[in-house]
């Protein structure tokens, strides 16, 4: 077991917790889902992100001991649990980002720094730095083109691939983990921002936005 | 839209997620302490400015944020080859040779307003 000070963010007390996306569900509404939405944006919030660094062999090991997924070694790669609730993503040749539910990732953060050890390796938490938006309907390939310059066409981005790129001049992380959801992992301080780019952007597809 | 090789990603990714860092390969004296002034100087601030061929630092800003090398002709702003930190460009001043000297030519005379 290494030495570093680890904390649970997620405190006992009872605070009030509210999503990145609050002010933005009060400052700019949130058109309803109806049968006319081709697409559909929903806030995945208050997840647990990990953003796990080192070696590759010695973390895959010790990640499908502890969350049962191999380590996506190849570039742009996403691999997700069985019930797709958890996920890792390549970063860069070194760095990896583990979503799980929210709540379990100071377990499994403490679990793998027991199994890890002395190896060389970094794990930060970053939840409360970011959240997740998740696309879906007919139109959200649409949207996306508007909105990166990265090509999203399916030959191109198949499921189980997950890249960083520029949205919208903001930085996002898209990933694609099911046939048709299309996740962004964007900055907490850029989710208004890029809460109102998708409205704007989906406005022409009757865009909603499900709670 | 214009697409530069990520040698980390390993696919061609566009232009607005890379900066260029300026001339690659510059090595940081090992005692700075015994540097003189003016190799301290050569270090710190003076770089090439080739007309052709010509390494550069570049970094995958946004994406994988890896810092990398591109081998770059100055002239007709072809990319030739990315490459990895660490590694040694396969294309240089001395053995770069243009496919055509013909073409070079004519690609030279299109840029005349460009002089080294
Ligand atoms: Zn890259």
């Amino acid at each position: 077991m290494s030495n570093v000070a680890t904390f649970d963010t997620r405190t006992e007390a009872n605070i009030p917790v509210e999503s990145p996306l609050a002010y933005s569900y009060r400052r700019s509404g949130t058109p309803a889902v109806t049968t006319a939405s081709r697409v559909v944006l929903k806030e995945r919030a208050l997840l647990g992100h990990l953003i796990l660094r080192g070696g590759a062999i010695v973390l895959d090991e010790a990640l499908r001991e502890e969350l049962g997924i191999n380590l996506p070694g190849q570039p742009q790669g996403l691999v997700l649990d069985a019930s797709g609730e958890r996920s890792v993503q390549w970063l860069s040749p070194d760095e990896w980002l583990i979503i799980v539910p929210g709540g379990e990732e100071f377990e499994l953060e403490n679990r793998l720094r027991a199994r890890l050890g002395d190896a060389h390796y970094s794990i930060v938490n970053v939840g409360g730095g970011q959240t997740v938006l998740e696309l879906s309907g007919e139109k959200a390939r649409e949207v996306l083109m508007k909105s990166v310059v990265y090509d999203v066409h399916p030959s191109h981005f198949p499921v189980g691939k997950g890249v960083t790129t520029v949205f919208a001049k903001a930085t996002v992380i898209i990933r694609r983990p099911t046939e048709d959801c299309w996740e962004l992992v964007v900055r907490r301080s850029f989710a208004d921002y890029c809460y109102r780019w998708l409205l704007d952007a989906g406005e022409e597809y009757g865009i909603g936005v499900a709670k | 839209m214009f697409y530069i090789y990520c040698p980390y990603c390993g696919e061609h990714r566009e232009e607005e997620e890379f900066h260029p860092k300026g001339q690659a390969h510059i090595v940081r004296p090992k005692e700075p302490e015994s540097c003189s002034d003016e190799e301290w100087g050569d270090y710190l601030f003076f770089r090439d400015n080739p007309r052709g061929i010509h390494h550069e630092l570049w970094v995958h800003a946004v994406g994988c944020r890896k810092f990398f090398n591109i081998t770059r002709h100055t002239v007709t702003y072809e990319i030739l080859e990315t490459y990895k930190m660490g590694e040694q460009p396969s294309i240089t001043a001395e053995t770069y040779a243009p496919q055509s000297s013909e073409s070079e030519a004519a690609r030279v005379a299109k840029q005349a307003g460009v002089r080294a």
